[in-house]
């Protein structure tokens, strides 16, 4: 909403500043956008007086010029065919910046054709004030000299813009401003009353609604003997100034009222009009409109008819049938209330976009219907002459809004502000309100947001002032804390850590892919599709948050940055139910080879598995007694890849080297490793012990005692049966198995391995005899035996 | 003694040229061995008188001790010359390469976790929810009726739906988990929920997806004062200076009264100064809670009241730590995520500070 500072002064008796304005809006709830004053880009400009102007001696076109400025007088040469003697100019003085023609002048005198010039004479144009081109500004010869060209003008006016909020419609007239302006103290409110305009003869249109609730009233009167032509020079400053076009007397005088009075009009030729006007719903019927172009209304939209059919959107755009035009002699003013939904059903289905329909939607006063009339009526007979006829009233007025029962405590309580009833009576009656002597508070009729004692409440503590709201830090909360954050969270947080000193840095992408990436990825399916997408590479919620990551590695790659390594904790998507969206860890490495003067370190599937158990151990998942098994996603390698599940159902992780077509699919080069890690599926800790004590420490007094075995296993074998073959062989004794060599070749058959283990024995009783040792050893074959190894010979 | 003295300076001037171990050892044994020098003249002993054994026995323990100290000191010597010896080729490069770069946090995530850990001070448990929303949840409890204007004020991320159901939202903002939390759990509530938002816009300002953290105080007599209180502490808190705040009414249909909150900030060449200077910046919209959304949870307006507040964290983030573009915050550029990222290590929380 735009307004000028000499406007809202037309409804507030004030003296004060811009400034101290826009500080009271600011303070009162009225968001301040923006303030423009046009005079600032014109203070360098002055009103001047040429004194003389003599043809240029070395130039048809060229004059020279004497000038008195408030600089003194200057002698300044002019291609202006309208230059001469005696008349009032727009002087700019050296080193001006000319805002229509984008440069500025130069700070000392310059030679044209030899004869020196110092400072110009400026055209509308290039002032930025108008399309008048082709000669310099003819002022008003009686200006005074010296006289800032802003004020002469009358251009020393700012522009505020600023924020309306939903709920309150009524700012969008500047009457209401200043009612909250003057409630907070910034003057005192002075709106003109409306007189009550009889008329002198019956309204020659019938006028009916069939529809009470899409249009529950239409105001109507006819004026006659009315002359349509260009308004009054004020009037289109006026408008001029907040950025609309002024058209002809009839439309700006409905422009004005809209922002003057947030009562949007509507003016029709009656000599255009056959029979009647009857409001009701549209029943698809097109017709061209007044922002030139064509809508058809359906059942749900609110039609204007005549005789011959539509007219127009009713409270939305009217027609050309029936606009008025210099011809228009007899006019019917519209002054109606329409139903905000209906308006905002209609607007939103043909995007079509209005004042008055921006008006309707949130509801206009409907205690100003026949004010409104008047107004309009007022202004026609002031601007355009003509005879007023009576009133018609189709429909019923809307009733008031309910009053409500206001209990003063309940300031105090939601606030903690200590008031007087006196003061709170006091806001409550400045900004309209009628407050009866029990507190029963009647709302005003542009005031229909009030519906209870927190409405009453925020308008005194707006107008009384935020600032003066005492701080007051929050209370604790009685007993012990707990730790506030949930067992993911603090999983999660760990894990993230783990990651990045694993050296992958964490990214956040968006949640939303392209449906045939997710396609690629398990998901993909219609219904996870976006109705409106941000853009069409963006329309699908995500199964996974790989796809980002690898899009995000290969934009590196083309920049000049390989070997990117992210991960990410975030939300993916396997429906649209609350119980369907899980918190993955996804992280990727891709595998450009890094080359190092220690040698290679490669990274391949199972870094990703590192990275995965590295993610899962900081977790305080039991990552030793994972059972491993194959992602059912088909976007891995399918030899190249793993699971780690808790039984058959609960999956913690897949990881391992992504499949190449996948890949490609994205438009992905080379190979990349990835994993997804599914924090929520990690078993929450046993309930809470009574403490946190760690059981005892058993440290026993004999030495460990190692064994090494190389056992032959078929290829197809994991090394991780083995491993889990042989710490199973005594779970007393065996305190760790681990892995040294991985050998084919010589000495090996083919299609198979040897894997050679060493394993730690723990006595916790006496020192292993060789007996006890050849036991264990006999137990550890035949447990390996079982699992597809032979000792190897 | 004469002999003593002489046997003495014999074995020193051999012991001070012995260039190697094992002419050290022949030297020692052939004094101290069992058949050495030293032990035969110690048996000569036997034959003395006992005068001349009070003289000779302790000069011959003496001259026995001295030479073992000499070959001690001398073993010693040639080790340490050894070793010296040996280390003069033991040498690697110093300035090789080692190690790899431990990767970054997002500073989105940082940002999180230090309100967390300044809400966690003031007693505010950290609270999740959908990212895929019912109208009922995204709106309708928050007290935006169907059809009103102040639904525009948020550009929603519908999904598709079948005919005749009702389509799903991306939530617009963190406030649906007030809903949530208010419908299942009892006063007193003391939450913050961070998350993932949606809105369907994109500008230098606007990404379509942003975090918001969401703050819910449920409980009696918390009145708008604390509202102020604690948004207060929380800035100064969170900027890691004192901060100069505005509160502006402002309207959100879900409170009643309603507010926003500015902070004082200049600018410094390219950088934004939070705290201090002439100018006002708008971080965060809160209020009291209004009586629609608490009946709207099943709570009685009557009996408990309570606030809320919102902000975006992506921009607190830009704010707090320079960077410069928001929609940089979401496109995983290495460098950029190396740059503006936090060190692993750093776990915010209030004995060690936050950053």
């Amino acid at each position: 909403m735009k307004f000028t500072l000499s406007w809202l002064k037309e409804h507030l008796e004030t003296d004060a500043t811009i400034d101290q304005v826009v500080e009271a809006m600011t303070l009162a709830g009225l968001e301040v956008e923006e303030v423009e004053n046009p005079a600032e880009k014109l203070s360098a400009f002055s009103v001047a007086k040429v004194l003389t102007a003599e043809k240029h001696p070395d130039a048809d076109k060229l004059r020279v010029c004497t000038v008195e400025t408030r600089d003194g007088v200057k002698t300044i040469v002019c291609g202006a065919p309208n230059a001469r003697a005696d008349m009032t100019v727009a002087y700019a003085p050296m080193g001006a910046y000319i805002p229509g023609a984008d440069f500025s002048l130069d700070k000392k005198p310059r030679k044209i054709r030899g004869v020196e010039s110092s400072g110009m004479m400026c055209s509308g144009a290039e002032l930025d004030l108008g399309e008048d081109a082709d000669g310099i500004m003819d002022l008003d010869s009686a200006l005074e000299m010296g006289t800032p060209l802003a004020d002469a003008l009358n251009l020393n006016d700012p522009v505020i813009d600023f924020e309306v909020t939903p709920n309150r419609p009524d700012w969008l007239g500047v009457d209401s401003i200043a009612r909250d302006l003057a409630a907070v103290g910034l003057g005192t409110l002075k709106t003109k009353p409306i007189e009550s305009i009889k008329g002198s003869f019956p309204c020659p249109v019938a006028i009916k609604t069939e529809v009470p609730e899409a249009c529950p009233t239409f105001v109507g009167r006819v004026v006659k003997g009315v002359k349509n032509g260009p308004s009054p020079q004020w009037l289109q400053d006026q408008l001029k100034a907040i950025g609309l076009r002024p058209i002809s007397a009839l439309v700006d005088i409905t422009n004005f009222i809209t922002y003057d009075r947030a009562r949007p009009l509507h003016f029709y030729d009656v000599a255009k009009l056959k029979g009647g006007i009857t409001v009701r719903m549209g029943k698809d019927e097109t017709f061209e409109a007044l922002d030139d172009k064509s809508y058809t209304a359906k059942d749900g939209d609110v039609a204007i008819t005549d005789e011959s059919g539509i007219l127009g959107l009713g409270g939305i755009v009217g027609g050309t049938t029936t606009g008025c035009d210099e011809g228009t002699t007899d006019i019917l003013i519209e002054c109606a209330y329409f139903d905000p939904l209906t308006i905002r059903r209609t607007a939103k289905r043909l995007g079509v976009n209005s004042d008055a329909k921006y008006r309707f939607e949130r509801g206009v006063d409907t205690g100003f219907l026949l004010g409104g009339m008047d107004l309009a009526t007022q202004m026609v007979l002031d601007i355009c002459g003509g005879k007023p006829s009576e009133v018609v009233i189709a429909g019923d007025i809307p009733t008031p809004p309910p009053s409500i029962k206001f209990d003063t405590a309940l300031n105090k309580r939601l606030t903690g502000l200590d008031m007087d009833d006196g003061a709170m009576r006091k806001i409550l009656t400045d900004l309209g309100f009628n407050v009866g002597k029990d507190w029963s508070v009647e709302v005003p009729t542009w005031r229909r947001d009030a519906t209870k004692g927190a409405d009453l409440v925020e308008e005194i503590v707006r107008i009384h002032g935020y600032h003066n709201l005492e701080a007051v830090s929050l209370p604790p909360l009685p007993g012990r804390r707990e730790p506030t954050a949930t067992v993911t969270q603090n999983r999660t947080r760990l894990a993230r850590r783990a990651l990045a000193g694993r050296g992958l840095s964490e990214a956040i992408t968006w949640s939303f892919v392209l449906q045939d990436h997710a396609k690629l990825f398990g998901g993909g399916a219609d219904t996870m599709l976006l109705d409106n997408p941000i853009s069409s590479d963006l329309n699908c919620m995500r199964p996974t948050a790989l796809i980002h990551l690898l899009l995000a590695g290969q934009r590196n790659a083309d920049k000049g940055y390989p070997r990117a390594a992210q991960f990410e904790l975030g939300p993916v998507y396997g429906g649209t139910q609350p119980n369907e969206q899980a918190l993955a860890l996804a992280g990727m490495r891709r595998t450009e080879t890094e080359r190092h003067w220690a040698g290679e370190c490669p990274v391949d599937a199972l870094s990703a598995k590192a990275d995965a158990l590295a993610a899962l151990e900081a977790m305080g998942a039991n990552v030793a007694n994972l059972q491993m098994s194959k992602p059912t996603g088909d976007y891995w390698h399918p030899g190249r890849c793993g699971r780690l599940q808790m039984g058959p159902k609960n999956i913690l992780a897949d990881f391992g080297e992504l499949h190449p077509r996948a890949l490609k699919a994205l438009g992905i080069e080379g190979r990349v490793i990835a994993f997804e890690v599914w924090p929520e599926n990690i078993p929450a800790p046993k309930k809470k012990k009574a403490s946190k004590a760690k059981s005892a420490l058993a440290l026993s007094d004999f030495m460990p005692v190692h064994r090494d075995f190389a056992f032959i296993v078929a290829d197809n074998v994991a090394a991780g049966t083995i491993l889990k073959a042989a710490q199973g062989a005594d779970k007393q004794l065996i305190s760790n198995v681990s892995l040294f060599d991985v050998y084919q070749g010589k000495g090996v058959e083919d299609g198979h391995k040897s894997l050679a283990i060493d394993v730690t024995l723990s006595p916790k009783d006496a020192t292993l005899t060789d007996k006890d040792i050849e036991a264990v050893s006999d137990k550890i074959i035949a447990s390996v035996m079982k699992a597809g190894g032979r000792l190897r010979a | 003694m004469s002999d003593i003295t002489a046997v003495k300076d014999k074995y020193a001037a051999q012991i001070q040229s012995a260039d190697e171990l094992r002419a050290l050892d022949d030297i020692r044994v052939a004094a101290l061995g069992k058949k050495g020098e030293i032990g035969k003249m110690m048996q000569g002993l036997g034959k003395m008188s006992i005068d001349e054994k009070k003289v000779m026995g302790p000069a011959l323990n003496g001259l026995k001790n001295d030479i073992a100290a000499m070959v001690e000191a001398k073993k010693e010597a040639l080790e340490n010359a050894a070793l010296d010896a040996a280390l003069v080729s033991e040498t690697m490069d110093m300035s090789l390469p080692v190690g790899a770069p431990a990767g970054t946090l997002h500073p989105v995530q940082q940002v999180m976790e230090e309100m967390a850990v300044i809400f966690s001070d003031m007693g505010f448990s950290v609270a999740e929810g959908p990212d895929i929303e019912d109208d009922f949840h995204n709106f309708t409890a928050l007290n935006f009726p169907p059809g009103h204007p102040a639904r525009d004020m948020h550009d929603t991320f519908f999904m598709t739906a079948e005919e005749g159901e009702e389509k799903k939202v991306l939530r617009t903002h963190t406030s649906p988990v007030q809903i949530r939390t208010m419908i299942n759990e009892k006063p007193p509530i003391r939450i913050i929920a961070p998350g993932r938002t949606y809105r369907c816009d994109s500008d230098q300002t606007h990404t379509p997806m942003f975090h918001q953290v969401e703050g819910l105080v449920i409980d009696k007599g918390i009145h708008m004062g604390h509202l102020k209180g604690v948004l207060m502490d929380f800035v100064s808190a969170f900027f890691e200076t004192d901060v100069d705040v505005q509160f502006r009414p402002h309207h959100f249909p879900f409170t009643e009264p309603s507010a926003e909150m500015d902070v004082r900030y200049e600018r410094v060449g390219s950088a934004i100064k939070i705290g201090q200077g002439e100018k006002w910046m708008e971080i965060l919209g809160c209020g009291m809670v209004h009586p629609n959304v608490l009946r709207a949870c099943g709570v009685d307006p009557d009996e408990y009241q309570g606030f809320a507040f919102g902000m975006g964290v992506d921009r607190l983030a830009m704010l707090k730590y320079g960077m410069p573009d928001l929609r940089d915050m979401f496109a995983g550029d290495s460098r950029w995520l190396t740059h503006y990222g936090f060190n692993p290590l750093l776990q915010a929380n209030l004995a060690t500070g936050l950053s």
